[in-house]
């Protein structure tokens, strides 16, 4: 097998293993557009990368988690419903983000590869990234897992019990902003949310405990990776959304097979 | 007071309230639902909030427990108070796979023992490996006083823990928290629109309408000309009901007396 196979499968892999349980959290939290809104904002934070010759990993963090934060502000003010301002943030800031790009002349970007990703052409240092990320959020997760869970079953709750649950709000803004940093050259900004939420939804079925979720999310995950680069390489297809078709495909699959009571 | 004071931690130090307001005031937007709103929950009391749809119990409640911040006044409690709240209704997302006893573990680090303990106390042993959107309204009711158990509490508050169960329902759960604040000697902070379920099992009613109405024994307040003019007809009916007050039905029909405290409070 190449080089480029076995990197593209160790990065996607490391991907849909951290998607796993991150993506689990973000179907039980109803947040599928909210992250599809922060990863559509990570071209801005690529351009802003650029202009300000920093890594574009640390632009798409920052950007995101702006974002993130101008959201549970405008929410405050209650006169707009949420999808609203999501998809209002959601596409002004990719269509920001294509705007800026186009002003940069001088610079030459694969536009193609930061919506849709390229998977066959990871680097050492990519690799690097993701699993140095990736166990950065793993472990955040692990120690946020029972009071993120708490959180999400009722705010209220969780508050009179004495949890800080902006502060852990805002942590699981900042996990799903290191996600999208991490996956963008992978799957694309266009399709990150899908690796998100697919396994995890194709999960649910099976599973009786949120960590049975988790762990079935990240295993279907790594199939729909490997089925979908396997596919890549033989049909010479789009790598992304390979690994998103893969991904879908499985979650049908998943919702035929007949279940016990 | 015949109910004993809570003992553990050194909290016995302390003889005042358990919680109290100070000319609590809260606004939302120019209307103010509570207006200098003064109450307290002392150890080992049922202390029940009635009053009309709008008259601020909810809200009241929510400022207690540290959900509604103030806009006048202040909310104080004792120090290192334990809270268990009961909230109206509580609905988990289809999506997220949960048992009964992994719902209850999720508040705080509990061990198995002192989970199935808490089930037992609540009579829902056998939902523990339940999925908890299959169980019902009276279930989760019960799931909920549960939960708040485990965190033994030296206050529990409920608000309107009738609107989800049947009667019947509704009945035991309040046999059950009777129960807990005799064997635990917690307070109880409770709403209720039930006013014949209020005045058989509380030690003292809070007559709120965006202020304190009145408040007192159950057949004092009962007299009050304040809580005719907010009740008006329900009031009259009541009348009859006080009367006969110093006892309630078990699920079997069998009379059961269950305000102890009578002869010492007020």
């Amino acid at each position: 097998m190449d080089e480029f196979v076995i990197r593209a499968l160790l990065a996607g892999g490391g991907i849909a293993l951290l998607a796993g349980p991150l993506g689990s959290f973000v179907v039980w939290r109803r947040m599928a557009y909210f992250g599809d809104t922060l990863s559509h904002s990570a071209l801005l934070g690529v351009t802003l990368g650029f202009l300000l010759g920093v890594n574009p990993m640390i632009g798409v963090m920052v950007v995101c988690v702006s974002l993130a934060l101008a959201l549970v502000a405008l929410q405050r003010r209650r006169n707009l419903a949420a999808d609203t301002l999501l998809g209002i943030l959601s596409h002004g800031s990719l269509s920001l983000g294509l705007v800026a790009l186009a002003f940069l002349e001088t610079l030459r970007v694969d536009l193609m590869a930061y919506l849709f990703g390229d998977i066959l052409s990871v680097t050492d240092g990519d690799l690097m990234a993701i699993y140095g990320g990736g166990v950065v959020a793993l472990t955040g997760l692990g120690l946020l897992w029972r009071r993120l869970l708490a959180v999400t079953v009722d705010e209220d709750l969780a508050r009179v019990e004495g949890m800080p649950v902006d502060a852990l709000r805002l942590a699981f803004m900042l996990l799903i902003a290191l996600v999208i940093a991490i996956a963008m050259k992978i799957v694309g900004i266009l399709l990150i949310t899908s690796l998100l939420i697919i396994p995890a939804a194709a999960a649910r079925r099976f599973a009786r405990t949120p960590e049975g979720m988790a762990a079935l999310a990240s295993v279907l995950g790594i199939l729909a990776v490997i089925a979908g680069i396997l596919a890549s390489l033989t049909w010479d297809l789009p790598g992304g959304p390979s690994v998103v078709v893969a991904a879908a495909a499985l979650f049908l699959l998943g919702s035929l097979v007949p279940l016990r009571r | 007071m015949s109910i004993p004071h809570p003992s553990r931690d050194g909290s016995a130090l302390f003889t005042g309230p358990l919680a109290w307001t100070e000319d609590l005031t809260v606004r939302f937007g120019r209307r103010t639902v509570l207006d200098r709103v003064n109450i307290a929950v002392q150890p080992g009391e049922v202390v029940t909030l009635i009053g009309p749809n709008g008259a601020g119990k909810t809200t009241l409640v929510r400022a207690v427990l540290g959900l509604t911040a103030p806009d006048g006044g202040r909310v104080l409690r004792r120090p290192n108070l334990r809270v268990g709240y009961m909230p109206q209704k509580l609905s988990v997302d289809q999506t997220l796979p949960l048992t009964v006893r992994r719902f209850l573990a999720l508040w705080r680090p509990v061990t198995a023992d002192k989970v199935a303990a808490a089930l037992e106390e609540a009579g829902v042993t056998r939902l523990a490996d339940s999925a908890v959107q299959t169980i019902s309204g009276g279930e989760m009711q019960r799931v909920l006083l549960a939960r708040a158990l485990l965190g033994e509490p030296d206050l529990l508050v409920l608000d309107e823990p009738d609107q989800a169960v049947d009667v019947h329902g509704q009945a035991e759960l309040f046999n059950r928290i009777a129960q807990v604040r005799q064997r635990r000697g917690c307070g109880v902070l409770l709403v209720s629109h039930d006013l014949h379920t209020v005045m058989a099992r509380t030690d003292r009613v809070i007559c709120l309408n965006g202020h304190v109405c009145c408040s007192g024994r159950p057949e004092d307040v009962s007299r009050h000309p304040e809580y005719h003019a907010l009740f008006g007809g329900h009031a009259r009916d009541l009348a009859v009901y006080v009367h006969h007050h110093d006892h309630a039905h078990a699920e079997d029909g069998k009379v059961v007396h269950d305000h102890d405290g009578d002869c010492c409070h007020g």
